[in-house]
């Protein structure tokens, strides 16, 4: 981390002696209000079960395709196993035609009495645990209308409240700042003051991305696997290539939000997790100040270096 | 940091360990199962309200049939009543009708031909996942209904099978009226031009255009017209929904 200890004063010599030593100073502000705070956690739980109970779905039939329909020996991705020649279970993930031995998480792993099985994604990440198609699609479905119904009261919100045009939508100056952002990204430099407590571009763009794309994506992707539903989604298969492209993007997507949210949860990690966890929990949030203003330091690295 | 970051770490695992635990203790509870199916009922209107009854399932071309239309669940029923059948070629099927019906029947195959005889190509998906595309010859059950007069307090068809399940419990599923008039639900006789081989159901199966595979019960041996089915099987109007699973197979 480069960001300057706000308790410690600039470098001592690097002050012209007739001005003060400037201090930096930190404030505790109201940053997210409770509807917001509440939808962010019935989504973390609604997605957490969608995602669990998926796999467990996803289990039945461990594999992927593309087009209308499954074509044995043509699929893109297959979690399943062999037996070698001891008759020991191996578990065997193809990517295309890339074989990978994944005994003990995919394609064969431990089931409830310790021994090995047969199963696509390992019970740790089912909700069931245990191999139970009906329970998973009962939690499924149970909370892919909590996850609709919270998404839709969230962007409602939002856009009443002006949250989603005020905060989220990039301003002119956020692109012309998008090569600062990368930078500070790659640096994980956290920004200060009002600047903490707005969303940089790359924010702004990803929050979009997820919820307009993957969260849109996702819940269409998962009707256009229904058979009563595609009698009006045609349309839809046709865009994507068929029922078994839309069970592909489906997984997909459910990947893409686990890769966001451990991206989130490392700017969480690296930007102060118990600030952030106060932030969505009650609402308070501190910011450390900088100086009033700056003195320009000549020959000097500024701190943010 | 590093102490801060493993905390963190310990934490979520531990966190996610015990949500895990708990959704288990969920799905084994009495009540747990029971709260998370009343989104069943919700799924079931919603669905008919974006997706009318009269709206149909797409039909395909010759060129997307699969070369091998996956047969699952019962692939040889080995009830002695089906094994003699076979052993004819079915020649002496014959399919009950009763229940709440006017006119209780036994059709031939060639019996149901002479009511109707239509082909469609469709998609069948199966609740695991996969999809197979294959062309039905078959008559509309809402003809075969209609020969045999349906009784107006009558609500749903009982499909009875030949096959066992499990512990010799015998496959069955059922349909709302609704479902049952639809004009791609089928009495199959045929698959890919060729009678409906044994692993697939042979002689007649179900074909309905909306719902999974397990509504598409194979090998029937009778259709009984009711007003509930309560009192058949475990309750739940299917030997898949007795097992949990949906009885509005549409999702």
């Amino acid at each position: 981390m480069t960001s300057p200890d706000p308790t410690v004063a600039k470098v001592a010599g690097a002050e012209p002696i007739s001005q003060p030593i400037r201090r930096w100073r930190s404030r505790v502000v109201y940053r997210h209000k409770l509807p917001i705070r509440i939808m962010h956690w019935v989504n973390v739980i609604a997605l957490s079960v969608m995602f669990f109970s998926g796999l467990q779905i996803f289990n039945a039939h461990p594999s992927l395709s593309w087009g209308q329909k499954t074509i044995p020996g043509r699929e893109l991705l297959v979690l399943g196993a062999r037996q070698d020649a001891s008759g020991k279970l191996i578990g065997i993930t193809q990517i295309g035609q890339h074989q990978f031995t994944t005994t003990g998480v995919l394609g064969v792993s431990a089931g409830s009495d310790g021994l090995p099985q047969v199963r696509g994604f390992p019970s740790w990440l089912t909700v069931p645990g245990p191999t139970w198609l009906a329970m998973g699609r009962r939690w499924h479905f149970f909370f892919a209308w909590v996850f609709v119904l919270n998404g839709l009261c969230y962007v409602g919100y939002s856009l009443a409240r002006k949250h989603l045009q005020r905060d989220l939508w990039p301003t002119r100056s956020d692109w012309r700042g998008i090569g600062r952002s990368i930078v500070d990204h790659l640096h994980f430099s956290q920004p200060h003051g009002d600047e903490a407590l707005r969303y940089n571009i790359l924010q702004r763009l990803t929050y979009l991305t997820v919820i307009f794309v993957f969260g849109t994506g996702i819940v269409l992707m998962g009707l256009a696997m229904s058979p009563r539903m595609d009698t009006v989604l045609g349309p839809v298969l046709d865009l994507v290539g068929g029922r078994q492209s839309a069970r592909t993007i489906h997984f997909v997507i459910a990947w893409a939000f686990v890769a966001f949210v451990l991206v989130h949860l490392f700017e969480v990690l690296v930007s102060g997790v118990a600030n952030q966890l106060r932030g969505m929990i009650t609402g308070y949030f501190r910011v450390d100040d900088p100086p009033a203003s700056t003195p320009t330091i000549t020959g000097q690295e500024s701190p943010h270096d | 940091m590093t102490d801060r970051r493993g905390f963190l770490r310990m934490t979520m695992m531990g966190a996610a360990g015990l949500v895990l635990a708990g959704c288990d203790r969920i799905s084994q509870s009495s009540w747990g199962p029971k709260v998370l199916g009343s989104a069943e009922g919700l799924n079931r209107r919603v669905q008919a309200l974006l997706a009318p009854s009269s709206a149909m399932a797409r039909e395909y071309s010759e060129a997307d049939i699969s070369a091998v239309f996956r047969a699952n669940g019962t692939t040889m029923p080995r009830a002695a009543a089906y094994q003699a059948l076979l052993a004819n070629q079915f020649r002496d099927y014959r399919l009950s009708v009763d229940g709440l019906v006017a006119r209780p029947t036994t059709l031939s195959i060639d019996d149901l031909k002479a009511l109707d005889l239509r082909s469609q190509i469709t998609r069948h998906d199966c609740v695991e996942g996969w999809s197979v595309i294959g062309k039905w010859q078959g008559t509309l059950l809402s003809a075969v209904l209609d020969h045999v007069g349906v009784e107006p307090q009558a609500r749903y068809v009982v499909f009875h099978c030949f096959d066992n399940m499990g512990l010799g419990t015998p496959y069955y599923e059922s349909l709302d009226l609704d479902e049952a008039r639809h004009p791609q639900t089928l009495l199959a006789y045929g698959l890919n031009d060729q009678p409906v081989p044994v692993a697939n159901g042979a002689p007649l199966r179900l074909r309905v255009g909306r719902q999974l595979g397990y509504k598409q019960a194979k090998y029937i041996r009778r259709i009984e017209l009711v007003e509930s089915f309560a009192t058949i099987g475990e309750g739940h109007g299917g030997y898949w929904e007795d097992q949990g699973y949906e009885w509005y197979a549409g999702i």
